[in-house]
């Protein structure tokens, strides 16, 4: 079975849950409404024609543009060999997804990164704290927007030119 | 420093009487082990541990963001930081996927370049693993051994590209120099000094009653829990998943290559515990040694980088390439929004997933195990932080 | 009562100093700090090739233990407090090298919100070695120069005291 036909036999099952288009190349990737997103993945790690049994990837991306923060689902198959990205949509100002850290452990990490980074909350999460940046950071460093502080702790973060005679 | 997540100690009556509590050590980040900065909350009854909590980000030196600033050519040198030990994989992963952004083919010779240097690397990398895992357990001579033998490959690398250990030596179609003359007869005479020394380190210290019953049994990592917890690598053969990016998903010229993909066996313990994550990497440099010979053998002629650019605007789209680097399969997902400077890098590594396995592992673990699961997943700080 | 800074200088304090530093300068011991790649590179030199043991200098674990710290690699905001409470740890007299392009100045990471620019914003600096990363015999130059600044010092002679120098 091929991506192709996975992706149409969510749709028959899920509906509009699953976008339409597929666009087919390497990691194929279909949109999916984020409050569903653990409703999928679930489904597709399940299912034993998909066995989406590896997140490989978890990522944030900040289309400020658009005012949406996309986050990118990169599932693998080791017993298939499937390869399919789910991307989940969320609103700019509020960024909110279902967690999916039940589905694959990794997944744990792998979200507080993406709230550290990125601010994106993930609702049902056992322990969503700041993983990468010091406890006390205030900001979400990847953002396109995140002016970096004057100083930390008394350590200044402004450095003279270098190339000042 | 921070609590929250942390209870309290726990105090306990024995059998006789006596009261134990449990105590709460710090481990790290500055410790006499070699994986660089990383930090363990450990919660110990005695020797035994209950949890081992990582904490990470000490050496997060934002290189995701400093790509937004660099463009897709000047972030060559920070691949390199991605993973120091073995740089020459990262450059070819940043390579790899700014190629597919933009369609670009590489040269053979170009491709040939990228495997000799990528499978140095890789011999560098497990070299300083194993040395550092015997290292850790208390051997401390294999390390001098392996420190010396990288010695002789940076020595090579350095003819190669100019620099020890970050090398920036590929571009984004191809690699920027070629094989200096003389280069093929000098690699192949270290090849041919350096393959009976493997046997010499399994002597020292593989099969070593001692070395086995410290990593034998050790934190046995089961397929399903590897692949669940996106383990790769050696990590993932080592608990008998046969998969390897460079056969299975391949790229470059590995196709051409004859080698083999050692898988754990179980051999002096359960199958997925710490010896034979260690054997495996024992065992992939022997067929490095393989595909370097054969690679050294038929290096064709031609260009070594095909022409880009020099603002180079690959068009909007987004890629995920994974690439077969020492510490397991490294994917490198890049979006571009058409403009000289990428709009979002995410680097996925290997160790990441190692040390977010190790709190699960850790569980009934004595706290001189720790030491050697850390060294046996082969963690490095860089890959966990970037 | 010490014998530092008690004895007015002469020809025979000025060559047990000499004696003094000597044995200093031929035994110092670093404590094991690396950070990032100029870890790796600091690993190497102590390694077969070009070994740091021959001219004393031995890795320490600890920082009660040491003499000398050898900052290799980029310090990040997280880490700069606790490399302050390192060298607070570590007992007098002690030296500081800052090995690598990141610990100098911040290096290729000056552009990450996240890195401390140099580790001379946290504790001072004796010998500053260039370098991404720098090779073995560059750090073994710098140790060269950090055992010549300890040969320089002065221990039994007796430093002026404000007052002396007020009225002179």
């Amino acid at each position: 079975m091929d991506i192709a036909e996975i992706h149409r036999r969510l749709r028959e099952r899920l509906g509009n849950i699953v976008s339409p288009e597929l666009e087919v190349k390497d990691w194929s990737l279909c949109d999916v409404k984020p409050q569903s997103i653990a409703e999928v993945c679930t489904i597709l790690r399940d299912e034993p024609e998909s066995a989406f049994d590896c997140l490989s990837n978890l990522s944030a991306v900040d289309r400020k543009s658009a005012d949406t923060i996309e986050v990118y689902y990169h599932l693998f198959s080791y017993q298939h060999g499937h390869r399919l990205t789910l991307r989940a949509a969320t609103p700019r100002p509020d960024p909110i997804l279902p967690t999916v850290s039940h589905i694959w452990p990794i997944a744990d990490w792998l979200e507080r990164e993406a709230f550290d980074l990125m601010g994106v909350r993930f609702t049902g999460h056992p322990d969503l704290r700041r993983i990468l940046m010091p406890e006390d950071w205030v900001g979400h460093p990847l953002r396109k927007d995140f002016v970096e502080p004057e100083e930390y702790h008394g350590i200044s973060t402004r450095r003279e030119s270098l190339l000042k005679l | 420093m921070n609590a929250d997540a942390i209870d309290l100690d726990v105090r306990r009556e024995t059998s006789r009487g006596l009261e134990t509590e449990e105590m709460t050590l710090n481990m790290g980040p500055q410790h006499p082990s070699t994986h660089g900065v990383l930090r363990f909350v450990v919660k110990a009854d005695g020797e035994v541990m209950r949890r081992a909590i990582p904490d990470i980000g000490y050496l997060h030196r934002s290189i995701e963001k400093i790509a937004e600033k660099v463009g897709y050519h000047g972030f060559m040198p920070y691949t390199d930081r991605v993973d120091y030990v073995s740089a020459m994989q990262c450059n070819q992963g940043w390579a790899m996927a700014c190629e597919k952004l933009a369609g670009i083919e590489v040269p053979r010779k170009g491709e040939y370049c990228r495997v000799i240097a990528c499978e140095f690397g890789r011999l560098a990398s497990h070299l300083l693993s194993v040395g550092a895992t015997g290292m850790d357990i208390g051997a401390v001579t294999p390390f001098t051994h392996a420190i010396r033998e990288r010695e002789y490959i940076n020595d090579i690398l350095e003819e190669l590209c100019g620099a020890r250990l970050t090398f920036n030596y590929m571009r984004i179609g191809g690699c920027a120099w070629d094989l200096p003359p003389g280069f093929v007869g000098r690699a192949v005479k270290f090849l041919d000094r350096f393959e009976p020394l493997i046997d010499e380190y399994n002597e020292l210290i593989s099969f070593n009653k001692i070395y086995v019953e410290r990593l034998a049994n050790v934190a046995v990592v089961s397929r399903e829990m590897a692949i669940a917890w996106n383990l790769v690598g050696p990590n993932l053969r080592g608990s008998g998943v046969k998969y390897d990016v460079r056969k299975d998903a391949p790229y470059s010229v590995y196709p051409e290559f004859e080698f083999d993909v050692p898988v754990g066996t179980g051999e002096r313990g359960t199958l997925g515990d710490s010896y034979d994550r260690y054997m495996v990497r024992m065992r992939e440099m022997e067929e490095s040694c393989k595909i370097l010979r054969q690679a050294l053998a038929g290096v064709p002629e031609g260009p070594v980088v095909a022409k880009v650019a020099r603002m180079f605007k690959p068009p909007a789209g987004e890629v995920y390439v994974r690439v077969e680097a020492s510490r397991g399969d490294m994917g490198w997902f890049v979006v571009s929004d058409g403009s000289a400077f990428p709009y979002r890098v995410h680097i996925r590594t290997g160790s990441f997933a190692a040390m977010a396995i190790i709190e699960e592992l850790s569980k009934g673990l004595m706290i001189a195990d720790l030491v050697a699961v850390i060294a046996t997943l082969d963690i490095v700080a860089p890959e966990v932080d970037r | 009562m010490s014998l530092i800074n008690s004895v007015p200088e002469n020809l025979v304090t000025a060559k047990l100093d000499e004696v003094l530093n000597w044995t200093r300068k031929s035994s110092v011991w670093y404590m094991l700090f690396g950070l990032a790649c100029c870890a790796i590179e600091m690993m190497q030199t102590g390694g077969p090739r070009s070994d740091l043991d021959r001219f004393g200098a031995v890795p320490r674990a600890t920082p009660r233990v040491s003499d000398l710290i050898i900052v290799s690699g980029t310090l990040t905001l997280k880490m700069a407090l606790r490399t302050k409470l390192l060298y607070e740890q570590m007992p007098d007299p002690k030296y500081v090298i800052s090995m690598g392009s990141c610990a100098n100045c911040g290096g290729l990471f000056q552009l990450a919100y996240s890195v401390c620019d140099g580790v001379d914003k946290v504790i001072p600096v004796d010998v500053y070695v260039p370098g991404c990363p720098p090779r073995p015999e560059a750090l073994t130059e710098g140790l060269l120069k950090l055992q010549d600044k300890i040969q320089q010092e002065r221990w039994l002679v007796r430093a002026p005291r404000a007052a002396d120098t007020a009225a002179a």
